[in-house]
């Protein structure tokens, strides 16, 4: 990460009313970064992004670009661009159009912006003839790429994305998670994407920032958030986790108030008091067969079984609740629902969160 | 499937279409027929005749029409500048409170035009409301505005607000929010906006408004007679003392059908290039 910030983000408050959006929010972003923020509905995220385009002024605090303040700058005049979740294209011009409008407002010669936007369909992999195109003409996934070729003609230092994958079919969601991750790489313009669905986030992007009722839950690598989330609403966030709530006895052993599960001794050691949560991936929980031993062990009885094309999950019943186990499809067990198992995991694939007594984080 | 809603689509039209034929395209083909007599005639059995096109050139009636399509479009010009910001308003900023508007503006159609328009007349002559009690309480007095072509256009833009103020709401309405956010996220400033993004996709609206008042104002009659005191001669007025003092028919209705062509050309060209379905509400 570079020494000095790209953007940052200083004690950033919004309120509308008497509701409060964002409260004292901290956020440095570096030059060329892919940072994109998660949060369920109402998180604040989509307030964020506003203030940072300048769509919406903030309550209190600033938000800087390379040193100067962005904050009190009227939209019109910041550097920085949104690729609206409607996408908000122009329906009355055409697809050339649309991509020129940043540059006729600057006063480019039209020779000079019908050259940009031919180029920039072609970075965005669009035929030439796509130019006198109108946009209901357009596909959903090519009009997704004519709003990243305007955001691009603007030639902004930052770049905004709310949600605009959202409304696309699964498949071509996919591949243009992909094409934007790589689109990144060859501009090497910061981007800063917002988005509900964590697996979005972490297909594409440098850093991955939670969002939970107007506060930073946790900014950090999509590897970091993914095995060491800092709390349960982390962890919960990117789909099914096995969460087992822990205390420490006073003889430093573990205590399982939802059920007992064995844990050979010296695998985990917990303070006296300590509070918390025990984190088991489902790809990291196994079945053991008789004999096969593990650092934790839980045994319960097989409930259900989903097919998730590649993978497939079992959900186990235990006397620590309902168990998720995933594994890939070609190890499928043979075992019908029903049947009773062990479930078996290793230390290194636990995390420990550490929560208040009243399970708050 | 297709055909019959095809055919149910024609019948159900089938009762508006004779209505229209009987009272809208019959008078309109007896007015062309009577425009092509000779001079004074009142039947149409006569051989064909392009007198009274020659007596209006002649005799200086395309004055009074020019006069007529003049006011008009300052009337129209005018109403464009005046609602645009009230039916913004209305579109995008006032909420709930468009319902009062709305219905304080159609309240005024209530009541008939020929007694609001009498009503500013003894408002506005001399010794009436305005300047008889400003003369009465402060001494002070001024020449009445009425009997000049100002008046007329004010009172065109009065009576016809409300023909301009919902199609350009309507139209105002279509903009996307979001279209000029982004536009001002691209850099355009607020008269950009206005000029590129909100203007163009409010086209609808704004020549559905443009067109009822210039239609509306170019054959207006009452404003002139009741305001302007015939001291200026729009065309109605000539149209009318063609058919009564003049007894004059061929004439009368060559003056009609040579002010219908004229306005049924320039509404062609907008008609035929809006969405009305847009404006209608269906969707795109």
């Amino acid at each position: 990460m570079a020494a000095k910030p790209f953007v940052q983000i200083e004690n950033v408050t919004k309120r509308f009313g008497r509701f409060t959006a964002l409260d004292r929010i901290n956020l440095d972003i570096s030059e060329g970064e892919f940072l994109t923020i998660v949060g369920p509905s109402g998180s604040g995220k989509s307030t964020l992004i506003r203030l940072l385009v300048g769509i919406d002024d903030v309550t209190e605090g600033t938000i800087s670009l390379n040193g100067t303040r962005i904050d009190t700058m009227p939209a019109n005049k910041r550097p920085t661009c949104m690729v609206f979740q409607s996408l908000a294209l122009f329906p009355h011009m055409t697809v050339g159009q649309n991509i020129e409008f940043p540059l006729k407002l600057r006063g480019v010669a039209p020779a000079d912006r019908r050259t940009r936007a031919i180029e920039l369909l072609a970075l965005l992999r669009l035929p030439e003839s796509y130019y006198g195109k109108r946009i209901s003409q357009c596909s959903g996934g090519e009009r997704q790429r004519v709003a990243l070729a305007r955001a691009l003609a603007f030639d902004p230092q930052i770049i905004v994305f709310d949600e605009p994958l959202s409304a696309l079919d699964y498949r071509l969601r996919k591949t243009l998670e992909k094409e934007l991750k790589d689109l990144h790489a060859r501009t090497g313009k910061t981007f800063v994407y917002i988005t509900h669905s964590l697996e979005e986030a972490m297909v594409m992007s440098d850093r991955i920032a939670i969002m939970r009722s107007g506060r930073f839950e946790q900014i950090a690598t999509a590897e970091e958030i993914y095995s060491r989330p800092i709390s349960r609403f982390v962890a919960s966030f990117m789909g099914e986790v096995n969460l087992f709530p822990v205390i420490g006895r006073a003889d430093g052993t573990p205590d399982w108030p939802a059920g007992a599960i064995s844990a050979r001794p010296g695998a985990l050691a917990v303070a006296p008091g300590w509070t918390g949560v025990l984190m088991a991936r489902p790809e990291l929980v196994r079945f053991l067969d008789a004999g096969q031993a593990a650092d934790f062990t839980l045994s319960g009885t097989l409930t259900a079984e989903y097919a998730l094309g590649s993978r497939i999950q079992y959900s186990v019943d235990t006397a620590a609740g309902l168990v998720t186990v995933e594994r890939p499809f070609e190890t499928r067990l043979t075992a019908p629902v029903g049947t009773p198992v062990t479930l078996g995991w290793d230390r290194a694939a636990v995390h420990l969160i550490a929560e208040a007594a009243d399970g708050t984080a | 499937m297709e055909r019959l809603e095809r055919r149910l689509g024609l019948l159900s039209a089938l009762p508006i279409g004779i209505l229209l034929l009987l009272s809208f395209v019959m008078p309109l083909l007896l007015v062309a027929g009577f425009a092509a007599m000779p001079q004074k005639v009142f039947e149409l059995a006569h051989l064909p005749d392009f007198s009274s096109f020659a007596v209006i050139w002649e005799q200086g009636y395309y004055k009074s029409l020019l006069r007529s399509l003049g006011l008009a479009f300052l009337t129209t010009v005018i109403l464009f500048l005046v609602s645009w910001p009230l039916a913004y308003g209305m579109a995008k900023v006032f909420g709930r409170f468009t319902l009062v508007i709305t219905i304080l503006v159609v309240l005024i159609l209530f009541v008939s035009e020929n007694i609001r328009l009498f009503g500013w007349s003894l408002s506005l002559m001399k010794g009436g409301l305005l300047e008889g009690y400003l003369r009465a309480w402060f001494g002070f007095s001024f020449e009445t505005p009425l009997y000049d072509w100002p008046v007329i256009v004010f009172g065109m833009c009065y009576v016809y607000f409300p023909f301009m103020l919902f199609p350009l709401a309507q139209g105002i309405s279509l903009v996307p929010d979001d279209a000029r956010l982004a536009a001002s996220d691209l850099g355009a400033s607020p008269a950009r906006i206005l000029f590129e993004i909100e203007m163009p996709l409010a086209a609808p609206g704004i020549m559905v408004g443009c067109l009822l008042t210039f239609v509306l104002s170019a054959g207006a009659v009452a404003e002139a007679k009741l305001l302007g005191g015939r001291s200026v001669i729009v065309l109605t007025d000539d149209v009318e003392s063609a058919f009564t003092f003049g007894q004059n028919w061929p004439l009368g209705s060559a003056l009609s059908l040579t002010l219908i062509v004229i306005v049924a050309l320039l509404a062609l060209v907008p008609i035929s290039r809006i969405d009305l379905d847009a404006i209608m509400g269906r969707k795109r």
